[in-house]
């Protein structure tokens, strides 16, 4: 248990020490190699990385040089990433035997790796962070300590502001001067839907009861998204010190965490910052000597989509099936185990305690008119910087896209931007300019969502997306009621066959009809939202439908029964290539002779079209 | 006589988890993945005690089971492939990889080889998402994957013992 005093003189020791990471021009004597522990790197070995820097630099006995482990620097697709500061020199892609080469080069003899250095989308070579067009556009406020601190290391959080706010909340505001701040400030749930903060902690607040619960929802399950993961692997503390302050706020004292046991690495650290929290007296009884209590557990997913519904979440904590309930009553009056509730998103979470800090008008003054502050995205699909970004509200699709994206690889086109995962919608390229807020993407047919942000490029069809989507509505539907339980299969139904070429001539109009009645009709938001990608493609791509229902035609050539790969004879000068690449041996041909393919064995993977050097084979 | 072995096995390894516990009905989902975690799947007779400890009915246990997709009632193959199908690997075409596995091993996901020594499952979203397509041999991450990657891990893992 520490006191106020001995928290901060932590902080200021820390700080000091830890002043080579974010000072470019510190004179620090010592230099941290700073490694991604995120999941993206993780994966691709960065845990032998740093074991491999720590082994040599014990055996070359260096002095003056920490590894450091921390969370996501948001370039994934570079990974693993290994930065040097305070020089701040970008290493991408390293593997554990490129150890060696970079303490003997850059730490003994002072000279940068240069192979090793990361290159930006023109392959030029990247001096520092700073420089790469990445992070020009990008304003970090939930993400600010990721890629700088060591997660497991609570000191390091308290370096940089970290339990501040609390401690400013606990000592000298009112739960109501609380709640005002963040109504002021704006700020507006992360988790997709986007209701007003203060306003649901101000409708918990007001309800009177023995007990009270704050929940943090990090059950993200939507597909290709990772911000919530990635704030939970890199910055775990700021949400449990944005919990606490929610507790003050609302007069309650336990707090759960539900988060999926897919992410076993921030379920890992969460349970790390929540032991070392107690240890600090800043969870528990009687936090810093106010007379708060406050606790935090840690609740398991299971794998259902649908439990990222709040009140399919609560059923799920309760050790139940996680269907959603009939609202109202709503959570804030009737949540868990019937008590009164607030659930917050991760992201949201993450922006409270520098919103306690800043004060209101800081946050206010960034983003757009309705929607304030900054938006984290993943960034994934077609686009050459595939990672983590975060920008202020309203800044438009082409500049994340392109400029912080770096555009479409192997050359191709732009055709669709997908947000909200399964709730949400396409955009399509006409749309690109549209500044990024809550209102604007829905009323493009789109929505905010949780921040997915899947890039697709001509190669794509439209339809096949749709389905795709369907697919995963169907198999993550809790069941529970009839529109989306059986509208949903039947939607699929009508998408495959439209994919096999089977569609029927009154399947679009079914097929808008069965959308828009199982829009209405659900009861909770995945099935209200469900229809959503279906919608948004058949508004921004009806020619797609079309073709495939009257002409038996996909342009895009990704639906297997509408296509054909076939070898133009103008153009095969008999190199073999494909016929040695091809899974399945459907293609056969003498050397310099014309291939063949047999359209019987071929999968339509299209290897063949991506190997052939000569751009012979089509689809 | 071996079916009596085996449920006496279960039965102390099932001590020994929900020992852990308190008896609150809520802890079913977080015994459950303790269970899975332990046997790598849900054995009835783990059911059976899971149902004495909470007091919670055998048919209520089971709709939780079926409920989640982490929850599995038979044991998966000793090399479980999941492929990726989370939107970032679908657009660059993990669909292909999944077809070709359960090509080579003629098997649908869900279902084990009847040697019992490789199993497919499609997952949604490994959280990998920079290195798309990615698939996954029991822990191990295989990212940007192609479907003659995916064909030489099988090979390898299919020559091994």
């Amino acid at each position: 248990m520490k006191t106020i005093a001995e928290i901060e003189s932590i902080r200021k020791e820390k700080r000091e020490e830890l002043d080579l990471r974010v000072n470019l021009k510190s004179n620090a004597v010592e230099k941290h190699i700073l490694v991604c522990r995120g999941t993206g790197c993780t994966s691709s070995k960065s845990p032998k990385i740093i074991e491999n820097f720590r082994r040599i630099i014990e055996e070359k006995g260096i002095k003056n040089v920490r590894v450091v482990q921390t969370g996501c620097f948001g370039l994934c697709a570079k990974g693993p990433i290994v930065i040097i500061r305070p020089e701040e020199t970008f290493y991408a892609h390293v593997t554990p035997e490129d150890c060696e080469e970079i303490i003997q080069s850059h730490i003994c003899e002072g000279k940068k790796v240069e192979r090793l250095l990361c290159k930006d989308v023109n392959g030029e070579i990247v001096k520092k962070l700073d420089d790469l067009n990445f992070y020009k556009k990008q304003k970090r406020i939930a993400l600010k300590n990721c890629g700088v601190i060591d997660p497991e290391q609570i000191d390091e959080y308290i370096a940089f502001d970290g339990y501040k706010a609390l401690e400013k909340v606990l000592t000298s505001m009112k739960p109501d001067e609380v709640i005002d701040v963040i109504s002021k400030s704006g700020l507006r749930g992360r988790g997709g839907a986007g209701f007003p903060t203060g306003k649901k902690w101000s409708f918990a607040k007001n309800e009177k009861s023995d007990q009270k619960y704050v929940i943090c929802n990090a059950d993200e399950g939507d597909p290709g998204a990772f911000m919530d993961r990635s704030i939970l692997e890199g910055d775990p503390n700021c949400v449990l010190e944005a919990m606490a302050i929610a507790g003050y706020a609302i007069g309650a004292n336990q707090g759960y965490i539900y988060v999926r046991a897919e992410y076993p690495i921030a379920v890992d650290r969460l349970k790390i910052a929540i032991n070392q929290a107690r240890e600090y007296g800043l969870l528990g009884k009687n936090i810093f000597n106010s007379g708060f209590d406050f606790d935090i557990d840690i609740r398991l997913g299971a794998g259902a989509f649908v439990c990222g519904e709040e009140t399919a979440l609560l059923e799920s904590i309760e050790g139940k099936r996680g269907q959603p309930r009939v609202k109202p009553p709503y959570p804030a009056s009737q949540g868990l185990f019937g008590k009164p509730t607030i659930i917050n998103n991760v992201e949201t979470l993450a922006n409270v305690t520098k919103i306690i800090l800043n004060g209101a008008d800081w946050f206010a003054s960034i983003g757009t008119e309705n929607s304030k502050g900054t938006k984290v995205f993943a960034l994934g699909g077609n686009v050459n910087n595939v990672g983590l970004v975060e920008v202020p509200m309203g800044t438009t699709l082409r500049e994340i896209v392109f400029d912080i994206g770096g555009g479409i690889p192997n050359g191709r086109k732009f055709k669709a931007a997908q947000t909200g995962g399964p709730s949400g919608g396409c955009i399509p390229a006409e749309h690109l300019d549209t500044p990024i807020d809550y209102e604007s993407l829905s009323s493009i047919g789109s929505m905010m969502g949780s921040g997915g942000l899947i890039v697709m490029d001509d190669s794509k069809c439209m339809v096949d997306i749709a389905r795709f989507y369907l697919d995963f509505t169907v198999s993550e539907s809790c069941g529970k009621c009839t529109p989306c339980r059986i509208g949903t299969k039947r939607m699929l139904e009508i998408l495959t066959r439209m994919c096999e070429g089977k569609g029927e001539a009154d399947d679009l109009y079914k097929l808008e009809l069965l959308a828009n009645s199982i829009k209405k009709s659900a009861i909770c938001g995945l099935g209200q939202t469900a229809p959503n990608p279906v919608l948004s493609t058949m508004k921004y791509f009806k020619d797609e439908y079309i073709e495939h229902v009257s002409y038996n035609m996909c342009r895009a050539g990704q639906c297997k029964e509408l296509c054909e790969i076939t070898i133009d004879p103008q153009k095969c000068k008999g190199c073999g290539l494909c016929k040695r690449n091809c899974p399945v041996h459907a293609i056969s041909g003498e050397p310099k002779q014309v291939h063949k393919i047999d359209q019987d064995l071929c999968i339509k993977c299209g290897t063949c079209v991506d190997k052939c050097p000569f751009k012979a084979i089509s689809k | 006589m071996e079916q009596k072995c085996v449920c006496d096995k279960i039965k102390k390894e099932m001590k020994k988890i929900l020992e852990k516990y308190p008896k609150e009905k809520d802890r079913l989902i977080a015994i459950l993945n303790d269970v899975q975690e332990r046997f790598g799947y849900i054995p009835k007779q783990a059911q059976l005690e899971i149902s004495d400890y909470l007091s919670i009915p055998m048919a209520e246990i089971y709709g939780v089971i079926t409920f989640y997709s982490r929850f599995t009632l038979a044991p998966k193959g000793k090399y479980n492939i999941s492929v990726c199908l989370g939107t970032a690997c679908f657009v660059k075409g993990a669909k292909s990889l999944l077809d070709r596995a359960q090509e080579k091993l003629k098997i649908k996901p869900g279902e084990v080889t009847p040697d019992g020594k490789f199993s497919i499952d499609d997952v949604r979203c490994v959280g990998a998402c920079g290195l798309a397509p990615v698939f996954m041999v029991n822990d191990e991450v295989y990212g940007n994957a192609t479907v003659k990657k995916l064909d030489e891990v099988i090979d390898k893992y299919a020559s091994e013992e």
